[in-house]
This record gives structure tokens, sequence and C-alpha cells, in this order.
């Protein structure tokens, strides 16, 4: 063929005027049309980032009539909702609740500060001992003895129509500050 | 095809930069690039071609919004309904991404119609384009395809029943009729098994044919090349042509953009609805296809009992078949709809018939008193449930019940009392299965006897001290029960 199937319709000094026009054009709405979608799949993608996590809910500890004359440290064991995505589960977890300072009651959390052993509460030595590596508390969670790093870990803990409330969290173990995990 | 279409035009305004050049090397992406969009349109580009490239857009945004569906969505009868219901309810952009896949399906279905029936008015299938249109009507097949199974993935009342109905179209089939339904379904019933199937259709096997099939059309397409209007040859064309770039890229764009906008503020100001969970057991729910599906769900009413078999599976197969053959009976190189009487005239008596059998199910339905109450009430069922807040599905976590004995054996169990009692649970598992802190115990008597046992437990190996095993305050008898349940653990 000696000519090109394809005739260009007018050869004019505008014609590259026009297609840059038109590749500013045809850029512009390719944009508006991948931006009307893209917008919402990156929001939708990137949820998990947006959702709080460390919202965890108040379980019930017991009527704080319970604990008016707590002598020693009561051991409970509270249910822990947590959301899973779509689903929500309950776990169980151990607390202490130990008469603070000024009669005001104490929530700890039964998981050592050290490796995460469950802390015991032993009457006749009138002390908190970790039965893994014998970490020593006491009455009120202060570190004695042993390898952990630092107190039994307070829980925010609160009292609602007659009832004790605690929010059960976890801390990083081996650290000497106390930080949540998230 | 003249070969001045491959060659990189010397002619060229914008000359390639260095590394569009380096790249063209390697890849030969300019090239790929020139011969999509050098193709010759004969007659110029015009509006009425925008439809091919809708559909393709329309797919291409269903398949990005479904992949994306799928990071919440679970295919299983008793999360599915959850985890639509968190996605509308819950997730950022969730309602409107849903809202967007589902309508994308309506929009397929219009855009599909449309791209056939400017097919059939132009004569486009003539010339050396009969498997151009065996591809397109098999394309057609699979979208309807990708429709239904769709449907059933929410699992709400709707989706449920509206999928029973349709299944059980299939056991009409003569012979082999129940034993189809049988394997679509998974089960005799619908159930979980129905869903599964139905979700690998929708997400694995209909889309990678859809993409196989789509490559093919285009394929054929560019082979044969774009028919050009209803005067053109058929064969050989004469009109002068036109590139496909710039003009009708331009207004394939601006056709998308007005898919989207379109789709957009449907789906943002009336977003899709998810009904209650489907309760199989419901018998006052009364189910309703897609609206494309109605004119069918219809017929089979007109032709329902002794007949159903001739007018529900022969006749819709003899029509597919026909529809199918078009471009080997109408051949010739006439193309222009008024010379074409036959063809023109079947199709819109088929259409005119589908859309009557649609406003006579509307009619049906509003005029039955019964039913319009019961329609009513559907649809207030799933605007109440749309507006109540999500609930999560209750995981059933709680924590293993404290070992049991497995047999009635005393020391068994006093060495499990002691097990629990003592800090063992912690890292080696509730039941001795073991966890990231410590080994399973399960099995331990097929490695150890009961006196190494014993002893291990008050002489700890280094190993047993450096992983965190704290020593044994147990006198004789409790060692002794301890071992016992120890090597209880099967």
């Amino acid at each position: 063929m000696s000519t090109p199937a394809h005739v260009p319709e007018e050869v004019t000094a505008s014609v590259a005027e026009r297609r840059s026009f038109l590749r500013a054009l045809l850029v512009s709405v390719g944009g508006l049309v991948s931006a009307t979608l893209a917008f919402p799949l990156v929001r939708f993608a990137t949820f998990p980032l947006r959702v709080r996590e460390d919202e965890t809910s108040w379980s019930d500890v017991g009527k704080i009539d319970e604990f008016v004359s707590l002598a020693e440290p009561a051991v409970r064991t509270i249910n822990v909702e947590r959301t899973d995505g779509w689903r929500s589960s309950t776990a169980q977890n151990g607390v202490y609740v130990v008469p603070g300072e000024s009669g005001k009651l104490k929530v700890l959390s039964s998981v050592c500060p050290h490796l995460g052993c469950a802390v015991r509460w032993i009457d006749k030595k009138d002390r908190f001992i970790c039965p893994c590596h014998g970490g020593t508390f006491t009455k009120t969670g202060v570190h004695v003895a042993g390898p952990p790093l630092r107190a039994m870990d307070e829980l925010e803990s609160k009292v609602e129509n007659g009832v004790l409330k605690v929010r059960f969290q976890y801390f990083r173990q081996l650290a000497a500050n106390k930080e949540p995990v998230a | 095809m003249p070969e001045t279409r491959y060659a990189l035009p010397k002619d060229n305004p914008r000359p390639l930069s260095g590394f569009m050049t380096w790249l063209d090397r390697r890849t030969g992406v300019y090239s790929l690039l020139r011969e999509a969009l050098d193709e010759p349109i004969p007659g110029g580009a015009r509006w009425a071609y925008i439809f091919g490239s809708g559909l393709l857009y329309l797919f291409v945004s269903q398949v990005v919004t479904g992949i994306f569906l799928a990071l919440y969505y679970v295919p299983s009868s008793d999360h599915a309904h959850t985890t639509v219901s968190y996605i509308s309810k819950v997730v950022s952009s969730g309602l409107f991404l849903r809202s967007i896949h589902a309508y994308g399906a309506t929009a397929i279905v219009i855009v599909l119609f449309l791209h056939m029936s400017q097919t059939i008015l132009y004569g486009s299938y003539k010339g050396p384009r009969e498997l151009l249109w065996l591809s397109g009507c098999f394309l057609l097949f699979l979208m309807l395809g990708m429709a239904f199974t769709g449907y059933l993935l929410p699992w709400d009342q709707k989706a449920y029943f509206a999928s029973a109905v349709g299944t059980n179209i299939i056991s009409e089939v003569p012979l082999i009729g129940s034993s189809l339904q049988r394997l679509l379904r998974g089960s005799s019933q619908m159930g979980t098994l129905t869903l599964s199937r139905f979700y690998v259709l929708h997400v694995f096997m209909l889309p990678g044919l859809l993409i196989a099939f789509t490559a093919t059309h285009i394929f054929l397409f560019r082979k044969a090349g774009p028919a050009g209007p209803s005067n053109e040859d058929p064969f050989h064309p004469k009109l002068p042509a036109q590139k496909f770039y710039p003009r009708q890229l331009v207004m394939d764009m601006v056709a998308s953009l007005l898919i989207v906008l379109a789709l957009a503020l449907v789906a943002y100001f009336v977003p899709i609805r998810l009904g209650p969970q489907a309760v199989p057991s419901d018998t006052s729910y009364i189910p309703r296809p897609e609206w494309y599906y109605l004119p069918m769900f219809q017929w089979l009413k007109v032709v329902g009992g002794r007949w159903s078999l001739l007018g529900g599976i022969v006749l819709p197969g003899l029509l597919a078949m026909l529809f199918a053959a078009i471009p080997f009976f109408d051949r010739g190189r006439e193309r222009r709809p008024w010379r074409r009487p036959l063809v023109v005239a079947g199709f819109t008596l088929f259409v005119a018939c589908y859309a009557g059998l649609g406003a006579l199910s509307y009619h049906d339905d509003a005029s039955d008193s019964n039913v319009a109450a019961q329609l009513a009430r559907q649809r207030n069922a799933e605007i109440r449930y749309m507006r109540q807040p999500f609930k999560p599905e209750a995981a059933s976590s709680a924590p293993p019940a404290a070992p049991a004995p497995p047999s009635g054996d005393p020391l068994i169990a006093k060495g499990a009392t002691i097990f629990a009692a003592g800090p063992c649970g912690d890292c080696h598992g509730t039941r001795g299965e073991g966890t990231d802190k410590a080994p399973a115990l399960i099995g331990i008597s097929q490695k150890y006897s009961a006196d190494r046992l014993a002893f291990l437990l008050h002489h700890r190996t280094p190993e047993m001290i450096d992983g965190g095993m704290p020593s044994v305050d147990l006198d004789q008898a409790e060692t002794a029960a301890l071992v016992a349940y120890l090597r209880s653990l099967k």
C-alpha cells in the first residue's frame, strides 16, 4: 500500500495544539475515573488502621460490698469482651482486688510482669509469689524480690452502681515501665 | 492490513524520550501502545462504538471492587451474612464499594444489552466475524452466570430464596436434572456447600473464563477490524479510516466517566440494602430475582406445570442457539437494518416480549394485595435491618475446660488437680498440648518411664532450666499422682 489506511482529516498547524489539549483531557478524565474508585478502595483497605483496638470494654469484678472489709487480696475471674473484626469473643482473666491506701480499692492483674505466668497470693507468707520464677510482691503489688523488673500491674478500675469494674489490659513483659500492649 | 501500521511512524510528532527508547527496546511497550492506539476505524470515531470499552471498564471495576470485598468476606453460611453486614455497617466506604459492585452487575447487563443491540442494528457481526460474535455470546452467558452466583453470596433472605428458586429450575432438565442440581448445590438442599460452590464459581472459575474470553474477543475484534457504519462493506472497508487515538479514545473515556459517575451517585445516595440473615425455614418469604431475571421468572410462571420442560428449558435453549447462530444464516454484504427485517424484527420482538413479561411480573405483584403486602413487609425488614447497628458474631472462645481425667483412676484425678493448680498449664497448655513457651506433654509416656519422669520433675536438665521450668515442690505421693496424670495424657 502506498498510502496509509488512516488519512488524517486535516493537517494544519493547530494539530499539535489540539493533540496536547486532547491529551490533557484524557489525563484529567482518566484521573477522575480512577480517583472515584481509588479513594474509597484505599479507605476500605486501610480501615483496620483507624480502628481503636485499645478500647477494651469494662468488665464486672463484683459487688463493692464484697470488698469493703478486705484484709487480704481477693482473687476474681473476670470476663473480658474482645472484638476481633466481625467477631466478639469472651476471654477470662484473673485479677486481684487489694486494699489500697486511704481505703481505695486497687485491682491488680494476675499476669506476672516478668514472663506472664499467673501470680498467686500465698497467705502464709503474706506475699504474692509467681510460681514460675519466684517473683515476689507485697500485698499491694510492690516488687520485693525475684526477676520481675516492676511492680504488679494495676488496672484501671471504677465503681458504678455499687459494682466494681475494671478495664483489663496486657502490659509489655520484661520492661521496667508499665506500657500497654496494643 | 497495511504494514505501515506496525512500523514506528517516522513522522511521529513527538520523538521518544531516552528512557522510552530504552524501555521500548527491552519491552516493545511503545509498539504495543501504538498497535492499540492506531487501530483504524472505517468511517471514523462514533459515540455508537463506546459500549465495548464501557464493558471492559465495568469488568475491571468489578474485578477490583470484588478483590477488595474479599478482604472482609467469608464464604460460609455461618459467617457470610455477618461479614457482609460488617462491610456494610462498619468498614469505611464498605457500603459504597458493595453498592458499586452490586449495581455494577446491573450496569454490565444494561451496557451488554446496548452493545448487543448496536451490533445487531449495525450488522457488525457480518464479514469474517462469526467467532467474534460467538465469543461475545459466551461472554454474555458468563456474565449472566456471574450475576446469578454473586446474588447468593450475602446470604440474606432475598439471596437465599432467589437462589433456591434459581437452582430448582435446573432440576427440570430431563434425566440428569436432579444430579445437576445436586452438583451445583453440593447437596440436595441449599446450604453452606452451595455457598462455597457459588463463591468458587463467582470468584475463581467464571472470572478466569471471562478474562480468557474477553482477551479472545478483543483479539478477534482486532483481527477482523471494526466494522464501521452500516453502509460499510463488512469484508473490505472502503470508507476513510480514523485512528482509535485520540477521538474514539476520548469518547470511550467519557463513556467510562459517565458510567462511574452514575454508579457512584446511585451507590452513594441509594446504597444497596442487606436484609436479615437467611432463615431457610421461613415459609412466608416471597423470593424475587434481580429485575433482569424477572421476565424469565414470569415466563416460568406462565409455562408452569406440564409445559415447564418445554417452556423452561427447551425453548430458552433453542432461542439462545438461534441467537448465537445469527451470523451463520444472516450472511451477505448488506448491513443496513431496514434491509435485514428478519433479524432486526426478530430481535425487537424478543426484547419487546422480554420487557413485556417483566412489566407483567411487576403488575401481577402489585395487583395481588397479599403478595404486595408481603413484598412490602420484606422491603421494610431490609430497611429496618440496615438501620440496626452491627452486632458482632459471638465466637465460642471460652477457655478450654479443665482437663478431665481420662479414666476413673483416683491417682490420675489427683494428678490432674495438681497439674491444674500448679503453673504447669501456663507454659505446657491446660491440657498439656504445649504452647510456644514449652513443649507438649501429650504422649510423654512413650518417651520417659514413670521413674525417669519423677526424677526429671525434681532434677531439671539444663535445657529445662533454660526454658524457664521452675522447680517442683511436691512430696512423693503428689509426684506419683502428677506422673500418673502426665503419662495418661494422649
